[in-house]
């Protein structure tokens, strides 16, 4: 029986391997492991935004019980540590490279933030470590800080870092900014509009967490932390922090329970506690509290744009301009620069023909934590840009806003935009069409005076958005910038009894790959699903890899897997020529049995494997032993997972409440391997975006750069009765760049859903912008002071 | 330091420990039943949901003091006889979990929801899941996955 029969092929909603050990409390994430004579860290962190560090005093912290050692960054520089990195090169339009900021592990006289870390205390017990840590005394200067993203930029100030004047990283620009001034200057209409792009705190449940080890006899340090790609942070430990030669650091992610980019990023205090463990001799843990999450972890968003769209009398679009300034915060995280440039405006065409496209963003530093990516990376704040812009136009020229889009979709591929991105293939006016019949387009009039006659606002909002997943052909990404390649590896080990072993670059924090890759593993050699182990996250099992980021697991990971899987059904059909005396030519694979043509010879999947290995009677020289094979894929192309998302809303003009009435999302992800994943994969994303939309907001003070939602008790984190169930449909076009057809679907629901929500309350109350998050208490005053019209009904 | 003792999953567990330890540490630290997590410092996500004498209690709220003589289970206790309980494979049904992290507590607060309220709605799971955060799956298919636990113990 075939597998796609036995419903545990490709496309069949096959239920997860993975689970069984989470729902028995049987997983095991990095707080989960302890080691015999483990100590604890607890890192001692700024009170401050900004000041000078005039001395640390730590004698009495170092008497105190249980204390095991000390740290400041004193140590790790006379250690000859190298501070964290971020590896992509930003460069300004006026040709010089981004202005870095060093970036201690542990700060040396200075602190930029609120949460910068200022000593890690090691201790019999986490108690110990922190109330020690309560006895340091650290002499602070309390400086003025920059906190305010609109005013750090003004002469007077305060500075975060001396190499960058003005806190201004960098002053980047794509697209041609002489054809759109052009445009613009014969364009029958512009429509203008200033956005914000609130900043985000990721909150993945499970909060960062390392076990640090050190081998004494060996001189093998080992690292279990919670990472989405381990190669990457063994990488940057060794050859930029210098914390241990590559060879004899072992970095172990395990079960990682969700990431949303924060944990791509290497952080400090992993980082300290492999350091430090070889130094104190005993491992190290680390598990960061809620408290510290909010402070420490990367966060993500945070623009504020100023965008222009110049449309002929037809409400054709002629150009774009956007003048973006983003918000890196007090240092570069590993990724940040690429997030606001590369991963932003290079998705500024959305889905429409826009003949000239010009945008600027300034990378700016602030008193705050780094910001980096987060669900989306760059693409949400493009989509709501465009997708607000656009909606926007269709209210001022009174065109229907789907026919506005329709109006000027992309319809030819392959479609090259003005700001370098080449869409291979996409159908947006199906996503449009299944999106408004699934929503009853039509009937809104009537859903809307039904409303009216309850007294609430109802209000609807399309968003029409692409993204660019498959992150990314090494060669593109390197000449703009990237410090890494960003294929995928894979190897098949196929063992003597004919059960399998994929070791995947790709790591899985939730996304299901021991099943979806397993499936793709199973249906190709017709073993049973149960037979495909796949194996991830561990430095010393599988040679190198680039991790799970950007929803490219699928068209990267997975291509990678098919390119091994090639090799190991070319070996093998020569193995199974030689066993039956045939030409290879005439060997067929299929359903896990190798015959040949035109005759009753034939060979089970398990015969074959044994055979591979007992290697009786081969022809020396000719066949190998053994059937294990590897391979490294590099994406020739980004894919371009797009659809149409449209939700409408429900609001209480008394209270404010915006309720989700109805939320529709039809997604064009190429191939889909598992549609019950995939799924909960846009469900995800959907609730991420509807929380940016609606609920969640990382707001500091402004004067004393404190973090004002620094808990659950004040970051509104979407919940159960926030929510609405989602009605979720599929268009198909199969992405032409990679083996299996595949786009993604990881982050599409974050990217896509802020401005149909955001669209959607606008348009209910008929005003014309409304900032992210739309709280009640923003709703009610919007209302106050809108036009009678909102007010009355 | 006081000596606490009680059972968890139906084994007696007793420790001498400091007055300070939570329950939630008692059972992660001390018995090594890690299936129990912690996400969060401020009694919000849910992820340290036990059975607290046959009621779900969050075990980071409470000392392990507290639980004196108390009859605990954890996510490790719930399925009997090598038998998953219904709740738990209509989690693995429904799909109704991502990264694991949250579903210890989801599972242990779902199975205390339905003995409640047998006859749930959609309306009374979302209400009820009030104490529950996840990051994953947007609650779609966790109240999916309740539902139908529900109707099927009834
Ligand atoms: S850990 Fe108990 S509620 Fe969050
Ligand atoms: S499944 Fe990851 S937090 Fe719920």
């Amino acid at each position: 029986m075939s597998d796609a029969a036995s419903g545990e092929g490709i496309g069949q909603p096959v239920r997860r391997k993975e689970d069984f050990r989470f729902i028995t409390g049987n997983g095991h994430y990095t707080d989960d492991i302890s080691r015999p004579r483990q100590t604890w860290a607890y890192f001692l962190r700024s009170p401050h935004a900004h000041a000078r560090i005039k001395s640390i005093d730590t004698s009495a912290a170092e008497a105190a019980p249980g204390v095991v050692a000390i740290f400041t960054g004193r140590h790790v520089a006379d250690d000859g540590l190298g501070g964290l990195i971020c590896g992509w090169t930003v460069t300004s339009k006026d040709g010089t490279p981004m202005k870095v900021g060093r970036h201690p592990i542990l700060a040396l006289d200075t602190v930029r933030y609120v949460g910068d870390h200022v000593a890690m205390v090691v201790a019999e017990t986490l108690a110990d470590a922190r109330a020690a840590a309560e006895l340091i005394d650290v002499d602070y200067e309390a400086l003025p800080a920059a906190v305010s993203l609109s005013a750090c930029q003004s002469a007077g100030a305060p500075q975060v870092h001396p190499e960058a004047p003005r806190n201004t990283c960098f002053e980047w620009e794509l697209g041609n900014k002489a054809e759109t001034d052009a445009a613009f200057a014969k364009a029958g209409r512009v429509v203008k509009l200033d956005l914000k792009n609130n900043r985000l705190i990721p909150n993945a449940m499970e909060p960062r967490a390392a076990l640090g080890e050190f081998d004494k006899g060996t001189g093998i340090y080992t690292l279990h932390t919670t990472s989405q790609n381990p190669h990457v942070a063994r990488l940057v430990l060794s050859a930029f922090v210098g914390v241990a030669p590559e060879h004899k650091l072992r970095v172990i992610a395990p079960d990682v329970g969700g990431g949303f980019g924060s944990k791509i990023f290497i952080y400090a205090e992993e980082t300290a506690c492999v350091w430090a463990a070889a130094k104190v001799g005993r491992p190290i843990k680390w598990t960061a509290d809620r408290s510290e999450a909010f402070l420490s972890d990367a966060h993500g968003r945070d623009h504020l744009s100023h965008a222009e769209l110049a449309l002929d009398k037809d409400g054709k679009f002629l150009a774009l301009r956007v003048k973006t300034v983003a918000n890196l915060g007090a240092y570069l995280s590993t990724f940040s620069a690429s997030v606001p440039t590369y991963l932003y405006g290079t998705l500024l065409s959305g889905q429409y023909d826009i003949p000239a496209i010009h945008v600027e963003v300034d990378g700016v530093y602030t008193h705050t934590a780094p910001v980096d990516a987060y669900r989306g990376a760059g693409r949400p704040e493009a989509t709501y840009l465009v997708e607000r812009i656009v909606e926007t136009a269709a209210r001022e020229t009174g065109i229907d806003p789907a026919e506005l889009r329709r109006r000027n979709y992309i319809r030819t591929f392959p479609h090259q935009t003005p700001v370098i991105m080449n869409y291979d293939t996409g159908d947006y006016e199906a996503s449009l069409a299944a999106a408004m019949e699934a929503i009853d387009y039509k009937g809104f009039p009537a859903r809307k005076a039904e409303a009216a006659k309850r007294g609430k606002l109802r209000g609807i909002g399309f968003s029409s958005y692409i993204e660019a997943c498959g992150i990314a052909p090494s060669a593109a990404v390197g000449s703009l910038g990237a410090g890494v390649g960003l294929w995928e590896s894979a190897e098949v080990r196929v063992n003597p009894t004919g059960n399998v072993e994929v070791l995947t670059g790709s790591h899985s924090h939730g996304q299901g790959h021991e099943t979806t890759f397993a499936q793709l593993v199973a249906s190709r050699l017709g073993v049973p699903l149960a037979n495909v182990e796949i194996v991830h996250g561990d430095t010393d099992k599988v040679q190198f890899g680039m991790g799970t980021y950007g929803s490219r697991s699928g068209a990267v990971g997975m291509s990678a897997i098919v390119k091994a899987l090639d090799k190991i059904e070319a070996k093998a059909k020569k193995i199974a020529a030689h066993l039956m005396e045939a030409a290879v030519e005439d060997i067929v694979f299929e359903n896990g049995t190798f015959t040949v043509q035109g005759t009753d010879k034939s060979l089970a999947w398990a015969e074959l494997s044994l055979a591979a290995y007992t290697a009786h009677g081969f022809p020396s020289g000719e066949i190998e032993p053994g059937l294990k094979e590897g391979a490294f894929y590099d994406p020739v192309n980004f894919t371009f997972p797009a659809g149409c998302h449209i939700c409408e809303v429900e609001i209480d003009p008394d209270t404010g409440i915006v309720k989700i009435a109805k939320f529709v999302a039809v997604d064009d992800f190429g191939t889909v391997i598992n549609p019950m994943i995939v799924e909960g994969q846009v469900h995800g994303g959907i609730a991420q975006g509807i929380g940016q939309a609606l609920l969640e907001h990382g707001i500091y003070d402004v004067d004393s750069g404190q973090l004002i939602t620094g808990s659950y008790m004040d970051y509104c984190m979407p919940r159960a009765d926030d929510l609405p169930s989602f009605d979720l449909g599929f268009t198909t076009t199969i992405c032409p760049s990679n083996p299996l057809g595949m786009k993604g679907c990881g982050e599409a629901g974050a990217i896509a859903s802020p401005p149909a929500i955001i669209n959607a309350v606008t348009d209910a109350l008929g005003i014309r912008d409304i900032e992210m998050p739309a709280t009640p208490a923003r709703v009610w005053t919007a209302l106050q002071s809108a036009t009678p019209r909102a007010a009355a009904e | 330091m006081p000596v606490v003792s009680m059972t968890v999953n139906g084994k007696p567990a007793s420790a001498d420990v400091e007055a300070r330890t939570l329950l939630v540490q008692f059972i992660r630290e001390q018995l090594g039943l890690t299936g129990t997590h912690v996400g969060c410092d401020t009694s919000q996500c849910g992820a340290c949901v036990v059975h607290v004498d046959g009621r779900a209690v969050k075990s980071c709220t409470m000392l392990a003091a507290q639980a004196e003589g108390a009859e605990i289970v954890t996510i490790e206790g719930l399925a009997k006889n090598g038998e998953l309980h219904p709740v738990q494979a209509a989690f693995r049904e429904h799909h109704g979990l991502q990264c694991g992290f949250c579903t210890p507590g989801m599972i242990m607060t779902a199975v205390d929801m339905i003995r409640r309220k047998p006859d749930l709605d959609e309306e009374t799971v979302r209400d009820e899941l009030e104490g529950n955060i996840c990051r994953c799956t947007g609650y779609h298919n966790i109240v999916k996955a309740i539902l139908a636990a529900s109707r099927e113990m009834r």
